[in-house]
C-alpha cells in the first residue's frame, strides 16, 4: 500500500552531498530512511526543522519533495529529485562513497 | 553607526538631513542629492562642510556641478552584489579628481573592504555589527599585490611595479612596501 | 606557455589562504551561505545537484603534461577519478567537499593553476582559439593577449560584482575557432597595411535565453589601447547593465536595448575620457609575457613525410583518424592532433584519470608538452611531428582516445545537464549517448560530412545548441522531459542562430528524429555540400516535412 506525502532534502555544508531528513531528526544519505510527512501540519513542521539546521549551518537549501512510498521504497514525484536521491543515471554505482573521500 | 577609516572604527563627525529636516546653523552635513539640487542655493552658502549621499542609479555626471563644493560624496550599496558605486567611485576619482571623503554606504562585508579601497573609498559606514575590526582589516588585506596598476590602495602593490615596468599612475606606489597595510 | 614568476605565484597563493578563511567563517557560520555564495562562486565552487562541483580554470584552454598530471590527481584524491572537459575549456570536478577545497586550491596552485573567477558575476575566464600558435591560417598567436586579459581581470577591484557573468574570447586567426561572435566581447586580430596589430572588438554576443550575435563596436583598436578600451566597455556595462532581471542582465541585452549606435557612443565617450591613464598595454610587460609563447623549436622538415604517407597506406583505421582528427600546421613536417573525447557511447567531454595520464604521457613524449582544451570539449596536441602520428594514434586507440570523429556527427557537444547541473530541466548526456551510438558507423559519419550537434540541457545553453548545425535543447513538461531540435546554427566565421523546428521528441524519439533529419540532407544535398550548406540553401521546409508531414 503506497503513502504520499512530502520529504525533507538539502545538501550538506561539509561535502555537499545529498541528504534526507528521517523520523529520528538525523540526515541520512538514503532516501528510503526519510521521514514521509503526509497531513499538511507535519510538511511544515518538518520544513521548519530544516530552517533549523539551515541556521545552524549543518545544511545548505533544505526545501520539501513530494513523494510516494511503496513497501519501504520512497520515489520522489519529479525526475530531478529521483537523479539526486539515485546519482547521475549515466554513471551507475557512483553514489557509492568513493573511498578516496573520507566519509563524513 | 560607527565609521571604518585608517584602520579604526571611529564616531561620524557629520550630521545626515533627509530631504525635509532643516539645515543646522553650522557644521558638516550631508544631504540627499535631489536636495543638493533643489536648495544649493542656499547649502551653497552653509557654514560647515557639505556632503551629499548619491544614489547608484545616476550618471555621476550630474554630480559634476556641485564637485567644487563638496567635501563628502556618500555612494550607495543597496546590496553587496550590486556593484555599480565601484564605477562611480573610480569615475569620480579619476575623471573628475574628486579628492573629498568618499564614503561607501549600504550593505558592506568584509570581503568586499579591498576592493572598495582599491577604487578610491577611504570611508566606510558599517552598519552590520556581526564582524570585529580585526574582520574587516583581515579581509582588507587577504590580497597584497594587484594586477591593475591604476587602482592602488595601499594594501596593494601593483603587481607591474613588482615587476619592475613602469607604473604611470600609482601615487603611493613607493609608500607601499613600508605600510602593508590599510589606510 | 606562459609560467607563473614569483608575483602571479604570491598573488594565487594569497588568493587560496584568502579563500580558506572564507571557508572556514562558513563552515563556523560567520558568513551565511547568501554572502559566502558569491565569494565560492567567484574560486569556481558550485553546488550542484549532488555535490559542490569545481571549475578549473584552463587560461585559453592550454596546459601542460604536469598540469594535466596534477588534475589526475585531484580526480582521485578529491573526486571519484575522472574529470568533465567543458565548452569553456575549463575542467570541471563533479563531486568535491566544501572542505577540501581550498587544498585542492593549493595543489593546484603548486602546478601554477587556479579556479579564480571561473564563476560568478565577474569576467570569466578568457578563452582562445585551441589551435592558438599552431593553425596553418594564423595571423598571430592570441594567447599572449589572453594571458594580458587574464592578468588585468584577476580580481579587477572594479568589475567584481557586475550585472552579470562577463565572458572575453580572442583569435588571431581568420577562421574563427573561438566562436568571437557569440561571447560579451569577441576580440579578433587583424593586420594594417603596414604589418601593425590591431583587434576588432565585437561586442554583445551570446546564446543562453537570448541568442545574440555580437556587433562589432571597433575595426581596428590598436593593441597598446586594448586594455583601457575593454575597461570602456565594462564600465558602461556595470553602470547601465539591467540588475532588475537576472534573464536580462548580459551586456548583449543592454546594446540591444540601446541600439549598438549608441551603446558605440556610449563606449566611445567614456573611452574618450582615458580614464586609464595608467593601463596602455606596456609593451615590455607584452614582450615579457610573448616570451613565454615561442613555441617548440621546430625542425626543419620537409614538406611531404615519407613515413608518415606510408603510414596511412597500412590500415583503414589510421587513415581515418588522419583524416578527421588532424589538422594542417604552420611548419612543414608538423600537425596539429586532436584528440576527440567523444568515444561511442561515451560522456562528451569526460575523462577518467588514466586517460589525461595517457594524454600527459603522449603530450611529453611527442608534443612539447603541450595540450590544449577545445571548446567542443575535446583536446589538441598542437604540435606533434607527421613522422610520430601513427605512434600516437596507437597509444590513444588502447586508452579508449582513438576515435576518429572530429567535427562529425559523433562529435556531439554535451553539457552535464539534469545528470549533474542543479539548473537543468532535462538530461543531456544519456541524448548524447544515444546518438552517438545510433550513428557510430564511422562510414557513416564520414558520409554525412562536417555536421555539429549540440545539447543543452536547459535554456541557458552551455551545451551550445543555438550554434549547433543541428541543436537540441532539453525542457521539461509536468516532470516529463523533452526535446526541442533545431537546425541552422553555426559558432564559426559563418555565424548564425539555428531556428526551432517545430514540437519537440521525447528522448526515445530523438535518436530517430535526427535520423530522418541526416537522411532528408543526404537525399538532398548537391555535389559536396556539407549540411550547414544544404540547410541554408533550402531552409527548414524539407526537414519539416519529412519529420512532421507523417504525423
Ligand atoms: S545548459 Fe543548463 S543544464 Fe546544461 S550545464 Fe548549462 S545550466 Fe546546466
Amino acid at each position: 500500500m503506497s503513502e504520499t506525502g512530502k520529504i525533507l532534502t538539502a545538501n550538506r555544508l561539509n561535502d555537499g552531498l545529498v541528504v534526507f531528513l528521517s523520523a529520528a531528526n538525523i540526515w541520512t544519505r538514503h532516501i528510503n530512511d526519510a521521514a514521509l510527512a503526509q497531513e499538511a501540519n507535519a510538511q511544515s513542521a518538518l520544513a521548519k526543522r530544516g530552517e533549523d539546521f539551515e541556521a545552524a549551518n549543518i545544511v545548505t537549501g533544505a526545501y520539501l519533495v513530494g513523494a510516494e512510498r511503496d513497501d519501504g521504497e520512497i520515489l520522489p514525484d519529479h525526475i530531478r529529485e529521483r537523479i539526486r536521491a539515485a546519482g547521475p543515471s549515466v554513471h551507475p554505482g557512483l553514489l557509492v562513497e568513493n573511498p578516496h573521500v573520507s566519509l563524513r | 553607526m560607527p565609521l571604518l577609516n585608517q584602520r579604526e572604527f571611529k564616531a561620524d563627525p557629520w550630521t545626515f538631513l533627509d530631504t525635509s529636516e532643516p539645515v543646522p546653523s553650522g557644521g558638516d552635513i550631508v544631504v540627499p542629492f535631489e536636495r543638493l539640487v533643489s536648495d544649493f542655493k542656499t547649502l551653497m552658502l552653509h557654514d560647515g562642510q557639505l556632503g551629499v549621499a548619491f544614489p547608484n542609479n545616476l550618471p555621476v555626471t550630474e554630480l559634476e556641478p556641485y564637485l567644487q563644493r563638496l567635501q563628502l560624496v556618500t555612494l550607495d550599496f543597496p546590496a553587496f552584489t550590486d556593484g555599480r558605486a565601484y564605477s562611480q567611485a573610480r569615475e569620480l576619482r579619476t575623471h573628475f579628481g574628486f579628492k573629498g571623503e568618499l564614503r561607501a554606504a549600504g550593505n558592506l562585508l568584509p570581503d568586499q573592504l579591498g576592493f572598495m579601497q582599491q577604487v578610491g573609498f577611504d570611508y566606510f559606514e558599517i552598519a552590520d555589527e556581526r564582524f570585529s575590526l580585526d574582520a574587516w582589516l583581515d579581509a582588507a588585506t587577504s590580497i597584497s599585490l594587484s594586477y591593475q596598476p591604476s587602482f592602488t590602495s595601499r594594501s596593494q602593490m601593483p603587481i607591474s611595479t613588482a615587476r619592475g615596468l613602469a607604473d604611470t599612475s600609482a601615487p603611493d606606489a613607493e609608500d607601499w612596501p613600508e605600510q602593508p597595510h590599510y589606510g | 606557455m606562459y609560467r607563473y614568476d614569483e608575483f602571479d605565484a604570491r598573488f594565487v597563493a594569497e588568493r587560496v589562504s584568502q579563500f580558506r578563511s572564507q571557508t572556514e567563517r562558513r563552515l563556523s557560520g560567520e558568513l551565511s551561505e547568501d554572502e559566502f555564495k558569491p565569494l565560492r562562486l567567484m574560486n569556481g565552487l558550485y553546488l550542484q545537484l549532488h555535490a559542490y562541483m569545481l571549475r578549473v580554470a584552463i587560461p585559453y584552454g592550454t596546459l601542460s603534461s604536469q598540469q594535466m598530471r596534477a588534475l589526475a590527481d585531484i580526480s582521485e584524491k578529491y573526486d571519484r577519478g575522472y574529470g568533465h572537459f567543458t565548452t569553456r575549456q575549463n575542467m570541471q570536478f563533479n563531486w568535491i567537499a566544501l572542505e577540501d577545497t581550498p587544498a585542492i586550491l593549493e595543489d593546484l596552485a603548486k602546478v601554477e593553476m587556479h579556479a579564480i573567477q571561473t564563476s560568478g558575476n565577474c569576467i570569466r575566464n578568457v578563452t582562445a582559439d585551441h589551435w592558438a600558435g599552431a593553425a596553418a591560417d594564423e595571423l598571430a598567436d592570441p594567447r599572449p593577449v589572453a594571458e594580458l586579459i587574464r592578468q588585468w581581470s584577476s580580481l579587477h577591484p572594479e568589475f567584481s560584482f557586475l550585472p552579470r557573468k562577463f565572458k572575453i574570447a580572442v583569435t588571431g586567426a581568420p577562421n574563427d575557432r573561438a566562436a568571437v561572435k557569440f561571447h560579451d566581447i569577441g576580440l579578433r586580430l587583424h593586420l594594417n597595411e603596414h604589418g601593425q596589430r590591431g583587434w576588432e572588438v565585437i561586442a554583445g554576443g551570446g546564446q543562453g535565453r537570448t541568442p545574440m550575435v555580437g556587433v562589432t563596436v571597433r575595426d581596428w583598436l590598436p593593441e597598446a589601447e586594448l586594455l583601457g578600451y575593454l575597461e570602456a566597455i565594462i564600465r558602461v556595462y556595470n553602470l547601465f547593465g539591467r540588475r532588475d532581471n537576472k534573464y536580462k542582465a548580459r551586456i548583449k541585452i543592454l546594446v540591444h536595448e540601446t541600439g549598438a549606435e549608441k551603446f558605440r557612443d556610449l563606449v566611445e565617450e567614456e573611452y574618450a575620457r582615458k580614464p586609464g591613464s595608467g593601463i596602455e598595454v606596456d609593451a615590455r610587460e607584452l614582450e615579457r609575457i610573448e616570451a613565454y609563447f615561442g613555441g617548440p623549436n621546430f625542425e626543419v622538415l620537409a614538406m611531404v613525410q615519407p613515413e608518415f604517407e606510408q603510414d596511412k597506406l597500412r590500415g583503414r583505421e589510421f587513415a581515418r583518424w588522419v583524416r578527421a582528427n588532424v589538422s594542417a600546421h604552420q611548419m612543414p613536417g608538423y600537425a596539429i592532433a586532436n584528440i576527440s573525447v567523444k568515444p561511442v557511447g561515451g560522456i562528451p567531454g569526460d575523462a577518467t584519470a588514466a586517460q589525461m595520464r595517457t594524454i600527459a604521457d603522449i603530450a611529453e613524449r611527442f608534443g612539447n608538452d603541450e595540450i590544449r582544451v577545445s571548446h567542443h570539449q575535446n583536446l589538441v596536441l598542437p604540435h606533434v611531428r607527421q613522422s610520430d602520428l601513427h605512434e600516437i594514434w596507437q597509444v590513444l586507440q588502447a586508452n579508449g582516445l582513438g576515435t576518429a570523429n572530429l567535427g562529425l556527427i559523433g562529435d556531439i557537444i554535451s553539457c552535464p545537464g539534469l545528470d549533474y547541473c542543479a539548473l537543468a530541466t532535462a538530461r543531456s548526456i544519456p541524448v548524447s549517448q544515444a546518438l552517438s551510438r545510433r550513428f557510430s558507423n564511422p562510414d557513416r559519419q564520414a558520409e554525412i560530412g562536417p555536421l555539429r550537434l549540440n545539447i543543452s540541457g536547459c535554456i541557458n545553453a552551455c551545451g551550445h545548441h543555438h550554434v549547433g548545425h543541428i541543436g537540441i535543447l532539453g525542457l521539461e513538461k509536468k516532470g516529463v522531459e523533452f526535446y526541442q531540435i533545431t537546425l541552422g546554427g553555426s559558432s564559426a566565421t559563418d555565424s548564425a542562430v539555428g531556428g526551432v523546428l517545430g514540437p519537440g521528441f521525447s528522448a526515445e524519439e530523438v535518436p530517430d528524429a535526427i535520423e530522418t533529419i541526416v537522411d532528408t540532407y543526404i537525399a538532398l544535398r548537391m555535389d559536396k555540400e556539407t549540411f550547414l550548406q544544404a540547410y541554408r540553401r533550402v531552409g527548414a521546409g524539407p526537414f519539416k516535412e519529412a519529420l512532421y508531414a507523417a504525423a
